[in-house]
C-alpha cells in the first residue's frame, strides 16, 4: 500500500518531481491530487515508524550512552555516605530550620521534590507581601540582620521549589549562627562556606548548602555511580 | 547589558552555518552530499512507510496529508495518556490521564504548543513522556517547517512557479529529510551534553531518601529527562519533564545548560530564514525580514531585562535596596538569565520557562504578552516566517494600492480570495484571544484566579494568548486544570495552529496558477528599505489595535497601581 493508491498510476521515474523544475519526462508524472483511502494508510503506517524511532529508539540510544559515560549524572546525581546510604542528589535542594545548618530559600513546596513549583504570587499580590514580612521577622530574629538589609534570594521563593543553592551573601549572614550553635570558630566555618561556593561561571556565584552541611556533620559523601 | 550580547553573537554565530546547511540539505530540488549520506535511512524509512517519495503533491493534497496526519497522532497521543496506567514503562505506577486533560495535552503536543494542564513528573508515564510526546516534539517542528518549505517552492523561489496546479513537494518526503538530517542529529548532540551536565537519562524510578535535617521522605523523579530537554529546547516545543521545566535542576542543572538550553530556544527558527534565503535565491529579502525580526527581539528583551533588574515591590523595605526580582527565580542563573530566556522563548513560541513569569513585574510580564502577540518574532521553526508572510501578505496588498497599483505579491495579482483568507488568519487571533477571555473573566469560577486584581485579568489573557501563539508558557497560578480550560483551549490550539499555517500554503498554492505580470519600475520593490518599514509598521499597528486595551487593564494597570 502506498500513496499511488489514491487514483494514480504511477510511472517509474528515478528523480523527485516537483512541478515548475521537472524535466519533460518527469513532467509527465502524475501528481497527487486525491485522498483517498490509501492515504489514511499511509499516515498511519507513517506515525507508527516515526513514533517507534523517535518515541522509543531516540531515548533507548540517549539514556543507553548517558549511562556508559556518565551513569552518576544519569541516574540523578545522587550522594551517599560511608555506609552506601543515599542521602541526596546534588541538584536537589532540602529543607532545613534547625539553626545548626544553613537555611535555603523560600520553597512554595517546602522542598518536596515530587511536588515542585514556585509560588507564582504576582508583586501586586498582598499574599507575597505577607510571606516576605514573616520571612523577614524570622531572618532578623535568628540572623539578627536588620529588615532592608536582607539578601534578596532569602525573601524569595524559586521557581523550582528545590533551589540547592543560595548567595553568597545569604550564606555570610548564616556564619555566625552556625559557628555558636555549633562550637565552632566562625573563620573555621566560613572557610568551608568557601569550600562549597561557585564563583559563577555562567550563572551566578552561589553556595551549594546541602553539600556545605553535611560537610558541616562530618558525614563523607561520594558521589553514586 | 552584562552578558546578553554574547548570547546574540553565539546564536547567529550558531546559526549561520546551520542555516545555510540547512539551505542545502532540506532543498529537493538539487542533489547534494547529503543525499549519499542520509539517503539509504531515508530510503529505508519511506519503503516501510510506504510512501513513493517521486511523487509530488499538490498544494491541497499537502494540506490535507498534514491535517490526515495529525488527527492520527493526536488520536494515538490521547490514547496512550488516558490508558497509560495500564501500558509499560511505568515504574511509578502513575493512572491513566482524565478525559478531558487528555485531550487537551494532546492538543497541545500536536500544536507545536506544549501547554501543560498537568505535572509531568507526577502525572505521565515515560511511555507518554517519549512515545506520545517526544514524537510530537519532533514531527510537530518538522511540519511547520516542512509547511514553510512547500511555500518557499511555490511562492518563493525564483522563477515563481506558473503551472496551474503544480507541486508543491511531497509532505512525507519533507518530514523524513527534515527529522533525520536536522533535529535528530542535533537532539542527539544536545541530549548527551545535558546528561553529562547533570540531566537524568534513566528508566529507573523515582529515588527516595531521607532529608539530613529532620529526616523528611523526599521523593526524587527520574526518568528518560535529557532526550526530550535537547527536542525541547529545540524544536520551538517547551513542554518539560517536570511541572516547573527548566527552572528545576534536575532538567537545567548548570550555567552552561543553560547556555545550550537558550541558544536553542532560537537556533532553528534564525537558520530556518537563512535556510529559505539559500533555496529560494531572495537573499535580501530575507536579510529584510531578519533585520525587522531582530529589532522586534532587542526591544521586548531590553524591556524583559531592564524590568526584572528592578525590584519586586512587595519586598521594598524588606530586602537589599535595588535588588533585582528574583521571586520564582532560580538563583543559578539571577535575573538577567531568567529574563533573556523568558523573552526568547516567547518570541520563537517555545514556551519552556528557567523562572516562573507569573510572578515578573509587570513590565516584565507586558513584554512576554506583547512577543506572544506579534509571535513572528523568529517565531515557531517554520510558523514564524509563515506568519511573517501572511503580514507581508497584507502589506503587499496595502503597499500597492499606496503606490496605485492593481494589488499584487512578486507580480501575481492579490484578489478577492486570497485577501478574505488572509484577513480572516490574521483576525482570527484577537477574535479568538479576547473572545475567550472576555467570557472566562465575566464567570470567576471559571477562571480559577490565583492572583487577585489587574494581574487576574493577565493571567487569563496570557493563557488564551500563549494557546493561541502555540506558545505554551503560561502564568502558572491559574487553576487550568478544569474542563472549561482543557476544552476552550483546545479551540484556541488548534485554530492557533492551522489557520495562520495553511492560508498561506492555499494563497501561495492559488498563486501559482495565475499568469505573472511583468515587473517593471511601477511595480512594487518588495526589497526595499521602503517595504521592510511598511511591514514592520503592518504588524505593529495590528497588534496595537487588537490588544492595546486589554494590555492597559491588565499589565499596565498593575504597574501603575503598585505601591
Amino acid at each position: 500500500m502506498s500513496a499511488t493508491d489514491s487514483g494514480h498510476d504511477a510511472p517509474r521515474h528515478d528523480a523527485a518531481v516537483h512541478g515548475a523544475h521537472a524535466s519533460p519526462a518527469e513532467a509527465s508524472h502524475p501528481l497527487l491530487r486525491y485522498a483517498g483511502p490509501g492515504s489514511w494508510l499511509t499516515a498511519a503506517r507513517f506515525s507508527l515508524l516515526m513514533a517507534v524511532l523517535l518515541g522509543l529508539l531516540y531515548p533507548l540510544v540517549v539514556v543507553g550512552v548517558g549511562q556508559l559515560g556518565f551513569s552518576h549524572q544519569a541516574n540523578g546525581s545522587l550522594l551517599a555516605d560511608a555506609q552506601g546510604r543515599i542521602i541526596g542528589s546534588s541538584l536537589v535542594g532540602q529543607a532545613f530550620t534547625s539553626d545548626r545548618y544553613f537555611q535555603g530559600r523560600p520553597s512554595a513546596v517546602d522542598y518536596a521534590a515530587d511536588t515542585l513549583g514556585g509560588s507564582n504570587l504576582a508583586p501586586s499580590n498582598p499574599a507575597l507581601r505577607q510571606r516576605a514580612e514573616a520571612d523577614a521577622r524570622r531572618i532578623t530574629a535568628r540572623d539578627g540582620v536588620a529588615p532592608g538589609r536582607i539578601p534578596v534570594d532569602l525573601l524569595t521563593a524559586s521557581g523550582s521549589g528545590i533551589d540547592p543553592h543560595i548567595s553568597p551573601q545569604a550564606a555570610a549572614i548564616q556564619v555566625a549562627r552556625v559557628a555558636h550553635a555549633r562550637g565552632l570558630r566562625e573563620a573555621d566555618v566560613r572557610g568551608l562556606v568557601a569550600r562549597y561556593s561557585e564563583s559563577g561561571g555562567l550563572g551566578q556565584p552561589r553556595v551549594a548548602i546541602l553539600p556545605l552541611n553535611l560537610a558541616l556533620d562530618g558525614i563523607a559523601v561520594r558521589p553514586l555511580p | 547589558m552584562s552578558v546578553l550580547p554574547l548570547y546574540y553573537a553565539l546564536l547567529i554565530g550558531l546559526a549561520l552555518p546551520l542555516g545555510l546547511y540547512m539551505g542545502r540539505a532540506l532543498d529537493t530540488h538539487r542533489p547534494s552530499v547529503m543525499d549519499r549520506l542520509f539517503g539509504p535511512l531515508e530510503s529505508f524509512l519511506m519503503r516501510l512507510a510506504g510512501v513513493d517519495r517521486r511523487l509530488s503533491m499538490t498544494w491541497s493534497a499537502y494540506l490535507l496529508a498534514v491535517l490526515r496526519l495529525h488527527l492520527l497522532l493526536i488520536g494515538l497521543a490521547w490514547l496512550v495518556f488516558m490508558d497509560q496506567g495500564v501500558l509499560p514503562l511505568n515504574p511509578d505506577g502513575i493512572p491513566g490521564m482524565r478525559w478531558d486533560t487528555a485531550l487537551h495535552t494532546a492538543v497541545s503536543f500536536a500544536t507545536n504548543t506544549n501547554q501543560q494542564h498537568y505535572s509531568g513528573q507526577t502525572q505521565l508515564s515515560y511511555l507518554s513522556q517519549t512515545l506520545a510526546i517526544v514524537t510530537l516534539q519532533f514531527l510537530t517542528p518538522a511540519t511547520g517547517l516542512a509547511v514553510l518549505l512547500a511555500i518557499t517552492r511555490t511562492l518563493l523561489r525564483r522563477p515563481v512557479a506558473t503551472n496551474a496546479g503544480g507541486g508543491v513537494g511531497n509532505y512525507y518526503v519533507d518530514l523524513t529529510r527534515i527529522v533525520v538530517r536536522v533535529l535528530l542529529p542535533l537532539s542527539l548532540i544536545v541530549a548527551l551534553i545535558l546528561v553529562w551536565q547533570g540531566v537524568p537519562a534513566t528508566y529507573q524510578g523515582a529515588q527516595r531518601v531521607t532529608m539530613l535535617d529532620g529526616g523528611a521522605l523526599q521523593v526524587i523523579p527520574r526518568g528518560p529527562v535529557a532526550p526530550m530537554v535537547a527536542i525541547k529546547q529545540l524544536g520551538t516545543n517547551g513542554g518539560g519533564w517536570y511541572g516547573p521545566n527548566s527552572t528545576v535542576p534536575l532538567e537545567n542543572p548548570t550555567g552552561l545548560s543553560n547556555l545550550i538550553e537558550t541558544i536553542a530556544l532560537l537556533l532553528i527558527p534564525v537558520a530556518s530564514l537563512i535556510a529559505v534565503g539559500v533555496i529560494s535565491g531572495r537573499r535580501r529579502l530575507m536579510m529584510g525580514i531578519g533585520v525587522v525580526m531582530i529589532a522586534f527581539s532587542l526591544l521586548t528583551t531590553t524591556m524583559i531585562v531592564v524590568s526584572e533588574r528592578l525590584p519586586n515591590a512587595a519586598l521594598v523595605g524588606l530586602a537589599v535596596a535595588d535588588s533585582p526580582n528574583l521571586e520564582g527565580k532560580e538563583l543559578r542563573f539571577g535575573s538577567d538569565l531568567s529574563a533573556l530566556w523568558g523573552s526568547w522563548t516567547t518570541q520563537t513560541s517555545n514556551g519552556s520557562v528557567n523562572a516562573m513569569h507569573d510572578s515578573f513585574n509587570p513590565l516584565g510580564g507586558l513584554g512576554l504578552l506583547m512577543d506572544m502577540f506579534v509571535n513572528v518574532t523568529f517565531g515557531g521553526i517554520g510558523v514564524g516566517l509563515i506568519g511573517y508572510l501572511l503580514y507581508l501578505m497584507l502589506a503587499a496588498f496595502i503597499g500597492s494600492l499606496m503606490i496605485g497599483r492593481a494589488p499584487e505579491l512578486f507580480g501575481k495579482p492579490l484578489e478577492t480570495r486570497e485577501m478574505r483568507w488572509i484577513s480572516l488568519a490574521i483576525l482570527a487571533q484577537p477574535l479568538i484571544i479576547l473572545g475567550s477571555t472576555a467570557i472566562t473573566v465575566a464567570f470567576p469560577t471559571l477562571a480559577g484566579n490565583s492572583n487577585p486584581g489587574f494581574h487576574g485579568l493577565s493571567q487569563v489573557l496570557y493563557e488564551y494568548t500563549s494557546a493561541f501563539a502555540n506558545n505554551g508558557s503560561g502564568f502558572e497560578g491559574l487553576g487550568d486544570a478544569t474542563p472549561w480550560w482543557n476544552l476552550t483551549c483546545v479551540v484556541a490550539l488548534a485554530v492557533g495552529r492551522f489557520l495562520p499555517m495553511l492560508v498561506p500554503l492555499a494563497v501561495a498554492g492559488w498563486l501559482a496558477g495565475k499568469r505573472t505580470a511583468p515587473q517593471g519600475r511601477g511595480s512594487l520593490a518588495m526589497e526595499s528599505g521602503a517595504f521592510v518599514g511598511l511591514t514592520a509598521g503592518v504588524i505593529v499597528i495590528v497588534n496595537l489595535l487588537g490588544f492595546l486595551p486589554a494590555l492597559v487593564l491588565g499589565p499596565i494597570a498593575e504597574q501603575l497601581t503598585l505601591p
